[in-house]
């Protein structure tokens, strides 16, 4: 049984800190080179199909913009 | 598996607490205070606390922390927090009531009142952060200052002989008789920042026991005043704080 997960990052409130990049054990997350409405760059999945629903990044997150889905497949 | 099969509201694991607001923090980038908010916020929603719980906010940055956590706050002249819970818990003995304060909040203007309101065994909670500097008047030597470490106010590094030595408050906490609990933890990775919840958890657990006061410290970063990035920053917290800040439970009874 695999694991398989995904997030969901609130791009608008995102600061672009990465301290989920850094966190991220399957290397799953990046910071884009897009910025939001208030000029940070954020946090997206840049390798989705790594992510495995561990929720690390989300604990960490100081601004608490992602939010973790996972499914057992 | 499509992305669009797995987000699903059936499938999600972890997601905002209910207790935190929709507001944007207007804390820098990668700041420590976000995540030990958010901590917090769990433990409240996990604890069904919500409407029973009191917040003193600081002087600091944490200031505006009433802004955040959707519950009852007060808001304290510098470093007065835990003489304004003592009488908050005082008069509402049902309530939760715990203090949200920094380092030099905590450790420099409001030592009195922190080592008394510890010493009479209030049965309040307070979150103490460490961050080793004054970080919103921007950047200036706190008490808990590592030695060598520049500052605003120390631009060649923290001298002992002329600035003194790092105070170590949460060990000085731990020798009064009227603390139940006191420990120092860490938000810096996953397994710290549940460590520390799982931390806060008991000391709420304890206030509701009146069994005295609960004092945890989270040691932070301040990366816009260490003039690193917020990674950067957890690594040089891990590296030069922890050996003289080291983590764990100094009292537990």
């Amino acid at each position: 049984m695999a694991l398989k997960g995904a997030i969901v990052v609130d791009t608008e409130k995102c600061k672009g800190c990465g301290i989920c990049e850094s966190n991220c054990p399957t290397k799953t997350i990046g910071i884009s080179t897009e910025v939001n409405g208030k000029g940070y760059p954020f946090a997206y999945m840049a390798n989705p199909d790594a992510c495995t629903g561990c929720t690390n990044c989300a604990t960490v997150c100081p601004d608490s913009v992602i939010t973790v889905y996972r499914v057992k497949i | 598996m499509d992305i669009k099969d797995i987000i699903k509201p059936e499938n999600k694991v972890y997601g905002k607490s209910p207790v935190l607001t929709d507001n944007i923090m207007h804390y820098c980038p990668g700041c420590s205070h976000g995540t030990v908010h958010k901590l917090i916020a769990e433990v409240i929603d996990e604890m069904g606390i919500q409407d029973k719980t009191i917040g003193i906010s600081p002087v600091g940055c944490s200031v505006f922390a009433y802004n955040y956590l959707d519950i009852d706050w007060q808001q304290a002249a510098h470093g007065r927090a835990p003489a304004l819970a003592t009488a908050t818990k005082r008069l509402c003995p049902d309530k939760y009531v715990f203090t949200y304060q920094g380092d030099g909040d905590l450790a420099s203007i409001g030592t009195a009142e922190i080592i008394h309101a510890c010493n009479r065994g209030e049965n309040i909670v307070v979150i103490f952060i460490n961050n080793a500097i004054y970080g919103m008047t921007g950047g200036q030597m706190a008490p808990t200052t590592l030695l060598g470490q520049v500052t605003a106010t120390t631009p060649y590094g923290r001298r002992a002989d002329l600035n003194g030595f790092p105070l170590k408050i949460t060990e000085l906490i731990a020798q009064l008789e009227g603390t139940c609990y006191v420990t120092r933890q860490s938000v810096q990775n996953a397994a710290s920042a549940r460590k520390t919840k799982k931390a806060i958890r008991k000391a709420f657990e304890n206030s509701a026991m009146n069994k005295g006061t609960s004092f945890v410290e989270v040691v932070c970063t301040c990366n816009s005043n260490w003039k690193l990035s917020p990674v950067k920053a957890n690594q040089w917290m891990v590296e030069n704080m922890f050996p003289f800040y080291p983590l764990g439970d100094m009292k537990d009874r």
